[in-house]
């Protein structure tokens, strides 16, 4: 498989010298990343591992949009992020991110086409057609045709993380960032979810950042990142 | 399974529903038993306010008409005889007087015709009755009774006072020597229709009467008082020739009989009175009982906001995962703000017509429990739009209000922190 030379030459995202500490000011600030610097190119499927209280979901969230650095330069799909307020941020993080967290977190109250829909109700204001015809094909594509209209609760954990997959997918996002998608899962459902990822990865060009204690899972990656304590370490 | 349960996969709202809408509505659908408590909250505060609200406004307007179905609204009388002091006091020289007031003889009111021209052309009259009233003796037999001579135009009367109302036998309509007395002055003297009363005046002048009708005014005071002549029997009697003791008015609104006595006390310079200045007592009342139900309507909205606040908050503290996970999409805090007070909208929007259906009902089972003595409901089952109207909105507005707070909370929640929750 041949990259178009665009993609190779513009990361989707860069990260120079990231810092975050919490509690600044206080006598208990603690520093959880030390300048972490790292760039994905678009497509690329990288697993990030390392151990319980490395600073992986820390860093995970401030890729994200959700946690702001303390210091450093976040860069994604090409713009600056430091100098954006709360409401430019939720609207880039929404155009161009998704994510997969290690609980699914589905909106109970929602269908599980409801579910996938509703990051591009947030994105539109109401569902369009195409959105609707998009979240039937998504949810098929990760086997759950006939289950459109289960809720959460009535879904297994695999066909939960399967419509978290779908839903994070909803609005092609350039970049998928997945917090142990396959941590509460057995190993053939790990599996099964793990070749979903790898599939949209291949298929649509969305770039994948995945946080994982399995090293079998780890191996099946384009390249491993490995924070030790809060800083990057070659593996 | 054998029967599948199914729902739509895609609720037909979806389609069209803004984004901040449909999370309302789900979440209000989804908490079910938290809705219902909040919903039954706002119905029940909703239906209170309605209920007292046109019980009271209903029962204040039974009392005003029973109040005012025998009385004028403004009366026009003479001016009050005042002594003059010869001596003008100033300021230089101190004079010790006593001033006795002098005694009201019975007068006519200066130019009454052209005082009741003047009236009947006053915007916001209704009708217009000259009167001739003073004090005379009926007397039958042994028995005598001191009661007030009434000399009146019956057809301008009955407009002022619903005289055809009160008729327990005969028509409302006196002339020659006919006249009409009330049922308690017909039993003291042990007359009735077609019998004869003698009535006297102080000054010993007298004339003998046919009684043509009885009335019951509802009032044992006047039914045993009013006895109503014609002027022209009246004037004589009392000496009064030409003349009337009152003009009695009736306004088009209550309430502005004030301004209308007003008006005429300051074209004609006699005295003028509302029946709003001689009933002040009732109106004080009135308006004290008016006052009672505005707080116990205050109180009443405070608590429904209370309740709507207090489900609202637990609601966003549940719900705090799914807040972090709506941001994490993309979804800014002005729109987790407003899923939250729409909520609050919405149980009001709902709530208040529920409410408005059970205060409708409350007053259709009251107004049949609760019965004038005659039997006659005391209010009726009815309501007012505009009431209903202002509760409607002010039920909404007490929603969306109890949901700023919770609201707030929601909107402010940091993303990660939520979703670690």
């Amino acid at each position: 498989m041949t990259e178009p030379p665009t993609r190779a030459l513009s990361p989707i995202l860069r990260l120079v010298d990231i810092h975050k500490s919490y509690n600044i000011g206080t006598p208990v600030q603690t520093e959880v990343l030390h300048g972490i610097s790292l760039a994905l190119e678009a497509a690329e499927f990288v697993a990030l591992k390392g151990p319980s209280g490395s600073g992986k979901s820390t860093l995970l969230n401030v890729i994200g949009l959700l946690e702001r650095p303390t210091s450093g330069l976040l860069e994604i799909a090409g713009r600056q992020t430091e100098a954006l307020d709360d409401t430019s941020i939720t609207a880039l993080r929404g155009a161009t991110i998704g994510f997969v967290f290690q609980f699914h977190h589905l909106l109970p109250a929602f269908t599980a086409v409801e579910n996938v829909l509703l990051p591009s109700v947030i994105a539109h204001g109401t569902a369009t057609p195409q959105a609707l015809a998009m979240a039937g094909e998504l949810l098929a594509r990760v086997g759950l045709k006939g289950s459109e209209y289960k809720r959460p609760g009535e879904l297994s954990g695999g066909m939960q993380q399967r419509v978290a997959i779908a839903r994070a997918l909803s609005l092609r996002p350039s970049l998928i960032l997945a917090d142990e998608p396959t941590g509460n899962l057995d190993t053939v459902t790990a599996d099964e979810i793990f070749a979903l990822l790898r599939e949209f990865n291949h298929d649509h060009g969305s770039a994948c950042l995945i946080v994982t204690h399995d090293a079998r899972l780890a191996a099946r990656c384009d390249r491993i990142l490995e924070l030790v304590d809060g800083r990057l370490v070659d593996s | 399974m054998l029967i599948a349960r199914r729902r739509p996969a895609v609720s037909p709202w979806v389609r069209w529903m803004p984004f901040e809408l449909l999370v309302a509505m789900r979440y209000l659908r989804e908490g079910r038993m938290q809705s219902v408590l909040i919903l039954a909250g706002v119905t029940g505060g909703v239906a209170v306010i309605i209920f007292l609200t046109q019980l009271i406004n209903q029962l204040q307007a039974a009392i005003i008409d029973r109040a005012m179905g025998s009385q004028a609204h403004v009366i026009i009388r003479p001016l009050e005889e005042v002594a003059q002091r010869v001596v003008t006091p100033d300021a230089e020289q101190a004079v010790a007087a006593v001033i006795q007031p002098r005694e009201q003889r019975l007068r006519s009111v200066d130019q009454w015709e052209r005082v009741a021209a003047l009236a009947s052309r006053t915007p916001g009259v209704l009708a217009v009755s000259p009167i001739v009233g003073g004090p005379v003796f009926a007397s039958r037999g042994s028995s005598n009774r001191s009661v007030v001579l009434m000399g009146v135009q019956p057809d301008a009367y009955r407009r002022v006072v619903r005289m055809d109302d009160f008729m327990t036998q005969g028509r409302f309509d006196v002339s020659g020597t006919r006249t009409l007395i009330g049922i308690d002055l017909a039993r003291d003297l042990g007359v009735t229709v077609g019998d004869k009363l003698r009535v006297t005046s102080a000054d010993a002048r007298s004339e003998v009467l046919d009684i043509a009708g009885l009335f019951d005014m509802g009032n044992r005071d006047l039914n045993r008082r009013w006895v109503f002549v014609t002027l022209k029997l009246a004037r004589n009697l009392l000496d009064l020739p030409g003349g009337v003791s009152s003009i009695d008015l009736t306004v088009t609104e209550l309430f502005a009989a004030d301004r209308v006595a007003d008006n005429l006390r300051a074209q004609t310079s006699l005295t003028v009175d509302s029946w709003m200045q001689t009933n002040s007592g009732l109106l004080n009342a009135l308006a004290n009982q008016s006052v009672s139900n505005n707080l116990i309507r205050s109180f009443v909205m405070l608590i429904v906001a209370l309740g709507i606040s207090s489900v609202l908050v637990v609601s966003v503290v549940q719900k705090q995962r799914e807040i972090g996970i709506l941001r994490a999409m993309g979804a800014g805090r002005r729109r987790i703000m407003a899923i939250f007070l729409l909520q609050g909208g919405l149980v009001g929007l709902v709530g208040s017509a529920l409410g408005i259906a059970l205060a409708y009902l409350l007053l259709v089972v009251f107004s049949r429990i609760f019965k004038s003595p005659d039997g006659s409901p005391l209010f009726a089952a009815q309501l007012e739009p505009v009431l209903v109207l202002q509760a409607a909105v002010i039920a909404c507005g007490v929603g969306l209000l109890a949901a700023v707070i919770p609201a707030r909370r929601a909107a402010r929640m940091d993303p990660v922190q939520a979703i670690r929750a």
